[in-house]
């Protein structure tokens, strides 16, 4: 089998041979995090391209560290820093950038399909780091390297993702990577936060946290934002959190005692966690963003380090 | 001068013609429509045979983009790309810069058409001053300086009293209003039509609702005013059983259709190829069949293609940036005899009625029939002919098609306007 | 080390199982003669038959010396010098459970051929301590040497020619002990 696609851009293209792999191979390069010199030479001599739309510092970092581990040179562009504060428009930077030969571009932008319009002007591989409400893969790769750590197995197991699932790539790469796996999802939220027709990417809908966390073994909470309050989408932040919040004795009165808590973070704590839920001993939030340097260190190396790859 | 085209199978609607005729030209006019016409001396003459001569296509909705956006059109220019896809009018819309608003805009768009344009040009007035929505336009101004309708296309007039007031006003002009169907507060952000596409790829979508509350009032209030009303781009089947309600009632509303909307749907989008984004959305399937099942029964009334040209760096990049809008002039023609009247969703007959006769009359327009004494505009198609769309070569200064690469089987052969064959 | 995807027949037998003990017995007392004892010592093997016969050394080690030695799991996919040519690399982890530094440090493989591997081993060791030294115990040595690489303690020394290739099955793995030669399949 092996990794054959230029890119890594969703998880909904991929099949569970394909995801299985990523997460073998971020499971095995984590024990490199654990050495005194943190670096092998498996992409010596590779340029990576970090192309930041969006404000990020943890996914970044996260990149840049998984690249120089693995002995690339790797480099940071961030929008509003260079040339798009002088108006140069996507397309004409991805050429320009193009023009000087890297081997991986890593892009995050608001735009939902900004990845798949990339990878369709570059010859080299592109890794979609976040695409507006569209997908997130290597946040999917992580979340389920943590969870198959604390559980053993993805086959049957239930997970609820609780918020603004309309504005939330996290959610919808997690929803098809889970599926194909086997696991049963259920989302939950807001009326107003749940797109339509979600239930046909087989999903269950809940619409009160209580049905929601009920016999579940992950509960994935998301980020509210606040511009939604003011999009009419909800009355107020403390309304949310009041009765979408996931607190201490909501837990104890409702989820199984071995539930995992897990948030892609940064945590608005005293919105969608309260700080014990955060810190507490069900959450296994910061797991997840150690997780997150071995598995982009992963799809770097598929990507870059594989013969299918380049030829493709 | 006389031309005369012979053998060709002359689908006429407006006048029950259906038959392998001749037709002769002289001076600009049909002079005669018959079998085994012999030409006059001097005649051109044009073998029509295997090809089918119909009244001039008319396309009600286009943007010539001038004056103001040269670099996407030019009168020139949309008229060029309008006689290759088979057209021998137009009538364009009011969203220039500045707004076609006011007499001396449309003069000027007459005095362009007049000198560089190849095909006849009807300009459309605004609805509203600046299209702002805010205050009427001088509307009978624009009617007297030779508008056919007034529309407020791109945008959509919110305020219901205001649009009822327009409606009243128009009334004595004897001139539709062509309304650009849209509630912008339920259409707030949208790319592309709300559904399983749009929750699947993340763009933020716009419900069929939204055009639809909008065609339910404009409908009232043709009632309530007794002013005609034309729909433009109907997009759902929604809209359409709104329309077909309010003609039954006997509401003066009538309505357009895209060919894209009958063609493609919300899947298209999924590419995020920004040929696919425009207002209104590519809707479902169930969509595009009521569309066209009521094209073919009369509840939509013709074609019209909104040929939107924008300049390639509007449309490259990302999709929710994108501009919305695709042109249409070269490919409709082709593309709908390939798509419907080729697999029997349309007869051929019906096509050429919703492209001249229908338009025609809609706007009251000289053209749509071959009769003795109408003008010499005439549209040969050719069923045979097959060819793949290539956006180069297009009239038209702008590319952004969902069509290219097409390979489409039948389209447009010859366009004549005023008895003179057209090149462009 | 790895055979391209053509189908094999087997040509000839090199060690049966008790051969094949005699060799790993030999190879554990020159291990202990060598460096004068069990002090330092440790095993690391490379994936994935060379940490079987790393484990089988140690154990003969301990049953003649009594010193129970360290076995350490190396994996070099990301040393090579090759990725990017052939397919995608497979990477089934490094557990090496000690620190290596200031040890002797015995790699394991179980067939020596253009020394490729062994120098990405020797990189990869290096990148996780100081090792006091290194030294290389092969089963079998089958030539065509494509770097300057030496083994220390050789089971067998086998000429082949290139297109043919060595396969060392061990009950652990392939249910019997048997090191055999193989040809290419004439189609």
């Amino acid at each position: 089998m092996g990794w054959t696609r230029k890119d890594l851009l969703t998880m909904r293209e991929l099949d569970a041979g394909e995801i299985t792999l990523l997460v073998d191979t971020a499971a095995s390069l984590q024990e490199i995090a654990t050495r005194e010199i943190k670096k092998v030479p498996a992409l010596r001599g590779k340029t990576i391209v970090n192309l930041f739309y969006e404000p990020s510092t943890r996914t970044r970092t996260s990149f840049e560290i998984a690249g120089k581990w693995l002995s690339a040179d790797v480099i940071n562009f961030s929008a509003g820093v260079s040339s798009t504060s002088k108006g140069e428009s996507f397309i004409d930077t991805a050429k320009n950038i193009a023009a000087m030969s890297p081997d991986v571009v890593v892009v995050r932008h608001s735009s939902a399909g900004a990845a798949e319009v990339l990878a369709r002007q570059l010859s080299c591989s592109v890794v979609n780091a976040g695409d507006g409400a569209h997908e997130h893969p290597t946040q999917a790769l992580l979340d389920l390297l943590t969870i198959r750590e604390k559980r053993g197995h993805f086959d049957g197991l239930h997970v609820a993702i609780v918020g603004d699932i309309t504005n939330s790539r996290v959610a919808r790469s997690n929803i098809h990577a889970m599926r194909k796996l086997g696991m049963t999802v259920t989302v939950a939220g807001p009326p107003t936060l749940i797109p339509p027709f979600v239930q046909e990417l087989g999903v269950k809908v809940a619409y009160r946290l209580e049905d929601a966390i009920r016999d579940v073994d992950v509960i994935m909470m998301l980020r509210l934002q606040h511009e939604r309050m003011q999009a009419g989408l909800i009355p107020s932040v403390r309304e949310y959190s009041s009765y979408w919040g996931l607190t201490l004795d909501k837990l104890g009165r409702h989820a199984r005692p071995d539930v995992l808590i897990m948030h892609p973070g940064p945590v608005n704590r005293g919105v969608e966690l309260s700080p014990e839920v955060a810190d507490g001993p069900y959450s296994v939030i910061l797991d997840q963003v150690a997780k997150g340097v071995a598995v982009r260190m992963g799809v770097l190396l598929l990507l870059a380090g594989s013969k299918g790859a380049a030829a493709a | 001068m006389s031309t005369l085209i012979k053998h060709g199978r002359v689908i006429d609607p407006a006048n029950g013609v259906d038959a392998v005729q001749d037709v002769l030209i002289a001076d600009g006019k049909i002079e005669r429509v018959g079998k085994n016409l012999v030409a006059p001396v001097g005649a051109e003459v044009v073998d029509a045979a295997g090809k089918v001569v119909c009244p001039g296509f008319i396309d009600i909705h286009v943007h010539l983009r001038e004056p103001g956006y040269e670099y996407k059109e030019t009168v020139a220019t949309g008229t060029r790309a309008a006689a290759a896809g088979g057209f021998t009018a137009v009538a364009c819309m009011a969203n220039t810069n500045p707004v076609n608003d006011n007499g001396a805009v449309t003069d000027y768009i007459l005095a362009k058409a007049r000198v560089e344009g190849v095909v006849r040009v009807h300009p459309i007035g605004a609805v509203t001053k600046n299209l702002r929505g805010e205050e009427l336009a001088e509307l009978a101004e624009l009617a007297e300086a030779g508008c056919v309708a007034f529309s407020d296309d791109g945008r959509c007039v919110m305020n219901a009293a205001l649009y009822r007031r327009a409606l009243e006003y128009t009334l004595p002009f004897g001139l539709p209003v062509i309304s650009h169907a849209e509630d912008t507060h339920l259409s707030l952000g949208f790319t592309m039509n709300e559904g399983v596409v749009s929750t699947e790829i993340g763009l933020p979508g716009s419900p069929a609702a939204a055009e639809d509350v909008m065609v339910a009032r404009d409908i009232l209030l043709a009632e309530l005013t007794g002013a005609h009303v034309h729909i433009a781009h109907l997009s759902t089947a929604g809209a359409v059983r709104l329309v077909r309600d309010g003609k039954a009632r006997g509401v003066r509303v009538t309505a357009e259709v895209t060919p894209h909307h009958m063609i493609l749907t919300e899947e298209a989008v999924r590419s995020y190829d920004a040929n696919t984004k425009m207002a209104p959305p590519l809707r479902t399937k169930r969509d595009t069949e009521a569309l066209v099942e009521a094209l073919a029964d009369g509840t939509i009334d013709c074609i019209a293609t909104d040929h939107a040209p924008h300049a390639l760096a509007e449309k490259e990049g990302e999709f929710d940036r994108a501009a919305f809008g695709i042109v249409g002039l070269e490919t409709a023609v082709a593309v709908l005899m390939d798509r419907l009247v080729g697999p029997g969703l349309l007869p051929l007959g019906t096509l050429v009625s919703r492209l001249s006769r229908d338009p025609a009359r809609l706007l009251n327009l000289p053209g749509g029939s071959l009769a003795a004494g109408a003008p010499a505009d005439i549209t040969i198609l050719d069923p045979e002919r097959k060819a793949t769309v290539d956006p180069v070569k297009f009239r038209s200064k702008s590319r952004n098609t969902p069509f290219g690469g097409w390979t489409l089987t039948g389209g447009p052969w010859l366009t004549i306007v005023g008895g003179k064959v057209v090149r462009p | 080390m790895s055979t391209p995807a053509r189908r094999f027949r087997e040509k000839a037998q090199v060690l049966d199982d008790a051969a094949l003990d005699r060799a790993l017995t030999r190879i554990a007392h020159e291990i202990l003669e060598k460096n004068g004892g069990a002090a330092d010592l440790a095993f690391v093997g490379l994936r994935t038959r060379g940490v079987t016969l790393a484990h089988r050394l140690a154990a003969k080690i301990a049953k003649i010396d009594g010193a129970t030695l360290p076995v350490g799991t190396l994996d070099i996919t990301l040393y090579r010098d090759d990725l990017g040519i052939r397919g995608t690399p497979v990477i089934r982890g490094t557990d090496i459970p000690f620190s290596i530094k200031g040890k002797i440090v015995v790699l394991v493989d179980d067939v020596l051929f253009t020394g490729r591997t062994i120098r990405a081993a020797l990189d990869a060791l290096i990148d996780l301590g100081r090792p006091q030294s290194i030294q290389l115990a092969t089963l079998i040595d089958r030539g065509h040497r494509e770097l300057p690489i030496r083994p220390d303690y050789v089971g067998k020394n086998l000429p082949t020619s290139r297109r043919e290739s060595v396969a060392v099955r061990l009950r652990e793995h392939d249910g019997e002990d048997r090191v055999v030669i193989e040809e290419p399949e004439e189609a």
